[in-house]
């Protein structure tokens, strides 16, 4: 039991040897290729802002539409 | 629509295509750390302006409220502070995606960004100031004396304190600017026309928001 138990405990020692520090997908990707994806995920930022926009400009309309149907 | 009035909206449009097609496929200076992310200049960059071009119009009919107490001034102010309080929202996050790549971190609390975030929050307490005065006049009055104290304190805080510390921010704390040597005019070609573009659309979106604020201030519609 107890050299199970050593075995156990050196494998999680060693377990440290082999993890790298390691960043998600998302970062590498985004740190690669000449980081141009940061540009490209700032454009895809703007453009998702603006969409927000006009759904929150389209709303505001429709409720006016609503409330001069009712006249 | 009529193009003798939208132009600008046309040509707003025209220069943000531009400079979002050239500011991918145009050459720029190979510099370390940046590389391509140095792109990121014509998005991130015209983000600010647009906003202060945005508090600027704001401030503007903050003192024309005071002048003639007329409801549609205020209602202007704050309606600019909306949409250039979005313009820097955006700048202050892609400006934290792009710290995240060339300066380690998010969020370094870099003097920069530090200021520009009290500079964003400074206009957060003028949406709250609003709303916590039911009264219209004593509220539009209120805010818009509140507005004109803020902008120049923004100004500050975006230009002046800034370079006083050290800053990984370009043009700041000993940091030279674009300007200095690394905008050439490749980038310059491609930097301008977003800026103006940007301040553009900045201006109709605010439009857009004042518009729709008049019609919902209307009782009778």
């Amino acid at each position: 039991m107890k050299s199970l138990t050593t075995t156990f405990v050196l494998l999680l020692v060693s377990m440290q040897l082999f993890a790298q520090p390691q960043e998600s997908a998302v970062v590498d990707t985004l740190a690669g290729s000449e980081k141009i994806y940061v540009v490209a995920a700032c454009a895809l930022l703007i453009l998702l802002a603006l969409l927000f926009l006009l759904f929150s400009v389209d709303r505001r309309v429709k409720k006016l539409e609503k409330k001069s149907e009712g006249k | 629509m009529n193009i003798s009035q939208s132009w600008w909206k046309i040509l707003g449009a025209v220069l943000v295509i531009y400079s979002t097609v050239y500011g991918f496929l145009s050459t720029v200076p190979a510099l370390p750390i940046l590389h391509q992310s140095i792109r990121n200049l014509y998005f991130h960059v015209p983000m600010w302006f647009a906003m202060i071009v945005l508090f600027s119009i704001s401030v503007f009919h903050s003192i024309k409220f005071l002048n003639n107490g007329n409801e549609d001034s205020d209602l202007k102010a704050v309606q600019s502070v909306n949409a250039g309080i979005v313009f820097g929202i955006l700048g202050i996050v892609t400006g934290a995606i792009w710290a995240r790549f060339t300066w380690g971190q998010a969020w370094s609390f870099d003097v920069k960004q530090n200021f520009a975030a009290i500079a964003l929050l400074l206009y957060f307490a003028y949406l709250i100031l609003r709303n916590a005065i039911d009264e219209e006049q004593k509220r539009a009055k209120i805010s818009a004396i509140y507005n004109i104290f803020a902008f120049p304190m923004m100004v500050v805080l975006l230009f002046v304190l800034p370079r006083i510390g050290d800053s990984l921010h370009p043009g700041n704390g000993g940091n030279p600017g674009f300007n200095a040597y690394d905008l050439d005019s490749r980038m310059r070609m491609v930097f301008y026309p977003a800026c103006a573009g940007w301040i553009m659309i900045g201006y109709w979106i605010y439009t857009l928001l004042a518009r729709v604020a008049k019609l919902e201030k209307k009782k009778t519609l």
